[in-house]
């Protein structure tokens, strides 16, 4: 009994001082997403390894979906798309962020600053359904591009080779990621100390010279988190592929969705969750190892 | 130098094209979202006050919104306050855990829940999608708020248990108070963030459609179009007025803290 209330008084006296006050007050949202995002997350782990007939679930360990969805060429073909499309809706967003964000931090006042970063943000918070579905409108065979491109006599006849494929798909998630790539690049760019740029012009480096040998290497890790943070996300998007990526341009998402939702086969759609996340998962690890290996290499 | 602010301008001209053109098509007097535009209408706008499977649908996402809202922003303030306070044990890995669903694709998050939720047998609607986008809002809360506790001068806190007031009168006299424009902010960019959500109400709501999964439905329906970018419109409106008030709050609360500002949020 004594030693009872002993503990019970430590325990009282952790949680109300020091290290326990901590852990007191992140349980809440610590709890909230280990109920409903660890568990669910295992949940699709486990089962990527049953199978569904119709609406009966099979629960013997199999590993048949994973044969499947690493065999069947149709999912390869949407998988190494989707990489393909990730993979260039974040160089293209990254390349066109970069002078964007170079210009706020560098050519801006300061005061100005945050009004431009709230311009930028602006449009990243209405509607995304809209947004997607006005690029339709905007890349349409009659659309505002087209019309203008034919005015200005660029070309004889509208383009049909801009809506309903990979390239629409980039266009657009350029457009919807562009806030994505912007603001790491900015915090990065900064925190750079404006007197080794002016270290560097004294001792004679032209502006370009500064540019790439120090604003550069400074400014990389922004750059490198810029392209996880458009990377990781459009690589499971669906809203995107389904409104303008015609049939050649489906992702892994829209494959999810159908399988799940359309075919009752939740089993092979959490299997290609899976593999989509070990994908992404790895490509995110070698990036942030290959930089950090990169930042600690003598220059 | 002045080629930068050209293409800056540029830039801004594409963020901004989708919404801009948004308006010319729900002002236009003709069924064809195509130029040229036909002439000047409110039919459209008024076809929304006719449509009830509209007004349930907005109905039900406001509901998800303040409710997603108040409860990311509890949560925000807890995990915030915990983040600038206090260390503890494994205090880097919680934090980002529960960071974790800014990073994820929502399909993930929205599946995951959907597996769980089938296999116990639990009927879906309004309360799923708000399990759902707590999880995805509350990372965002957390980054606004963390700003809020980090600036806030903890001396003052100190005073005031010194001059005799309890933890709870505190936090209820001090704390609160100054971290108010921050709460604020926060409320606002998660309701913004779960009005507008798509995914994990489209996997989630069962039959009761938010206002992206009724519109979703629509984009199907050609003759329907003029009437969603309407709609459109009014959601664009509504979002950079609630964004606007969120951003002066938060540079309300910057001034009262008595510091600098470093740029917006995110």
């Amino acid at each position: 009994m004594k030693t009872g209330t002993k503990t019970l008084n430590r325990l009282l006296r952790y949680i109300t001082k020091g290290q326990g006050r901590g852990l007191v007050l992140v349980a809440p949202p610590f709890l909230y997403a280990l109920l409903l995002l660890a568990a669910p997350l295992a949940a699709i782990v486990l089962f990527s390894f049953w199978t569904q007939d119709f609406l009966t679930v099979d629960r013997t360990f199999t590993l048949a979906n994973y044969r499947e969805a690493l065999t069947d060429p149709l999912y390869a073909e949407l998988m190494s798309r989707s990489l393909r499309i990730a993979g260039s809706v974040t160089i293209v967003t990254v390349l066109t962020a970069f002078p964007i964000a170079y210009f706020v931090s560098f050519h801006v006042a300061p005061k100005r600053k945050s009004l431009w970063l709230f311009l930028i943000t602006i449009p990243f918070w209405t509607s995304y359904l809209i947004r997607v579905f006005l690029w339709r409108v905007i890349l349409a065979y009659d659309g505002p591009v087209n019309g203008t491109l034919v005015g200005l006599g660029l070309i004889d006849e509208p383009l049909n080779w801009i809506l309903y494929n990979a390239n629409a798909v980039v266009i657009t998630l350029a457009h919807a990621f562009a806030p994505f790539a912007i603001l790491p690049i900015f915090v990065s760019l900064e925190k750079i100390d404006r007197s080794l740029l002016e270290a560097a012009r004294d001792l004679g480096e032209s502006h370009i010279a500064t540019f790439m040998r120090v604003t550069l290497p400074l400014a990389f890790p922004g750059v490198i988190a810029a392209s996880l943070i458009v990377f990781i996300p459009t690589i499971g998007d669906y809203v995107t592929p389904r409104l303008v990526g015609g049939s050649g341009g489906q992702m892994i998402a829209n494959m999810i969705q159908t399988q799940f939702l359309r075919l009752n086969n939740a089993p092979m759609g959490a299997t290609l969750a899976v593999v989509a996340m070990v994908i992404v998962a790895t490509i995110a690890i070698v990036l942030v190892f290959a930089t950090r290996k990169i930042g600690r290499a003598p220059k | 130098m002045r080629g930068l602010r050209i293409y800056a301008i540029i830039y801004l001209v594409f963020l901004y094209a989708p919404i801009l053109l948004l308006p010319l098509f729900a002002f236009n007097d003709g069924t064809i979202i195509a130029f040229p535009l036909q002439g000047f209408t409110l039919n459209w706008f008024y076809e929304l006050t006719q449509t009830e499977a509209l007004h349930t649908a907005t109905l039900n996402s406001l509901m998800i919104a303040i409710i997603t809202a108040v409860l990311s922003t509890c949560f925000g303030m807890f995990a915030a306050r915990a983040a600038t306070r206090h260390e503890f044990p494994g205090k880097s890995g919680i934090l980002g855990f529960v960071m974790l669903p800014l990073v994820l694709p929502e399909i993930i998050v929205a599946v995951s829940l959907l597996v769980v939720m089938l296999q116990l047998g639990f009927s879906m609607g309004l309360w799923s999608v708000i399990v759902g986008h707590v999880l995805i809002c509350t990372p965002f809360s957390i980054a606004i708020l963390n700003g809020s506790f980090a600036n806030l001068d903890q001396s003052l806190e100190e005073a005031s248990v010194d001059l005799g007031e309890t933890q709870l009168s505190t936090f209820r006299l001090v704390t609160l108070p100054l971290v108010m424009p921050g709460i604020i902010a926060s409320l606002l960019i998660c309701f913004t963030i779960s009005l507008d959500e798509f995914i994990i109400a489209f996997f989630l709501s069962g039959n009761e459609p938010t206002l992206p999964v009724y519109l979703w439905g629509q984009l199907r329906f050609p003759g329907r179009l003029p009437v969603i970018m309407a709609l459109g419109t009014l959601l664009v409106v509504l979002s950079i007025v609630l964004l606007v008030i969120a951003e002066t709050f938060r540079r309300r609360g910057l001034r009262r803290s008595g510091l600098k500002d470093t740029g917006g949020f995110l």
